[in-house]
């Protein structure tokens, strides 16, 4: 039933779906970027600023579209009204917790940065970038599976 | 999980990739714009490496498993119009990335060049080939066509 469900789109889903989708592309892209740019930063600090205001100018309203469009997708696909004794699929759940959790993290990984960045002033702070970049890195893979369990919609 | 439902998450995940690289390259551009010298320039070498990576694994995933799927599900065929399309979309694509590319490599080999001649300080025509507005148009039209295929995609007309 839930399989029947999820195949079923009615078109007025496509453009909650379209948002959804370009929200998390931008979310993945910003956190492919900054990951990048912290990595090979080796302590240069236009570098470490660089790859820290993509994570914030890119990652995180990419998130914030991402969420909006899931909430929306939702709604109009009535995931909220399954009828009694059905329960959501596992790739829905897989979804909602590694969005969210991965929002926590993205968020984790924003105020070390930003103390990190304040830091970068007086020549420090470049250990805290570091944690941000394995911080981005780890909600990378965390969006990887995401990513998966939402196209391959496994049982 | 089906075979199909595997390559479907990989074409997705190849999709994402694809736009992944576009972002980093838009960061890369905005970044280059306010440097003038070699080092600044080559710095960004290895980030830029890593979006060639994605980009192709995201240009080839999509287009190879893209294919296979058109053939591989029952409701789809290659010439249904939103495959085609794709297909036409991506190859635009391509080509202005390619195009891109050489524009932004420009200012790369200049800075190549000055710094085997020792000169590491500002360059006005360093910051002239880094300010390139080819690139810049060449790499805005290809996140259109990108956008266009993400459309494509979604909507589906004609299927």
């Amino acid at each position: 039933m839930t399989a029947v469900l999820a195949a079923v789109r009615a078109d007025e889903t496509h453009f909650p779906l379209f948002v959804h989708v370009l929200g998390a592309m931008i979310l993945v892209g910003g956190l492919v970027t900054a990951a990048a740019l912290l990595v090979f930063a080796r302590g240069d600090v236009p570098s470490l600023r660089r790859g820290y205001w993509t994570l914030l100018a890119v990652a995180l309203p990419g998130w914030f579209v991402m969420r909006i469009g899931a909430e929306w997708i939702y709604q109009k696909e009535h995931w909220d009204d399954l009828p009694e004794g059905i329960d959501e699929p596992a790739w829905l759940g897989i979804g909602y917790i590694l969005a969210d959790l991965g929002g926590l993290l993205l968020l984790v990984s924003l105020i070390v940065g930003g103390i990190g960045m304040r830091r970068l002033r007086n020549g420090g702070g470049a250990g805290l970038l570091k944690a941000t970049m394995i911080l981005s890195l780890v909600i990378l893979a965390a969006y990887v599976v995401a990513v998966w369990a939402m196209a391959g919609k496994p049982d | 999980m089906s075979f199909d439902d595997w390559i479907l998450a990989l074409h997705v995940l190849s999709a994402f990739a694809y736009v992944a690289g576009i972002i980093l390259f838009w960061v890369l551009i905005v970044a280059v714009r306010k440097t003038d010298d070699p080092e600044g320039t080559l710095r960004m070498q290895p980030a830029s490496m890593v979006g060639n990576a994605v980009i192709g694994i995201g240009a080839g995933g999509t287009i190879i498993l893209g294919i296979w799927l058109a053939f591989s599900v029952g409701d789809y065929a290659i010439w249904d119009f939103w495959i085609l399309a794709a297909i036409v979309l991506w190859a635009i694509a391509a080509g202005i990335g390619q195009r891109t590319g050489k524009a932004y490599m420009q200012g790369v080999t200049k800075a190549r060049e000055l710094e085997s001649a020792g000169q590491r300080g500002s360059n006005a025509e360093l910051l002239a080939l880094n300010r390139t507005q080819i690139g810049v148009r060449l790499h805005t039209a290809a996140t259109i066509v990108v956008l266009l295929i993400l459309i494509d995609m979604i909507w589906k007309p004609g299927a």
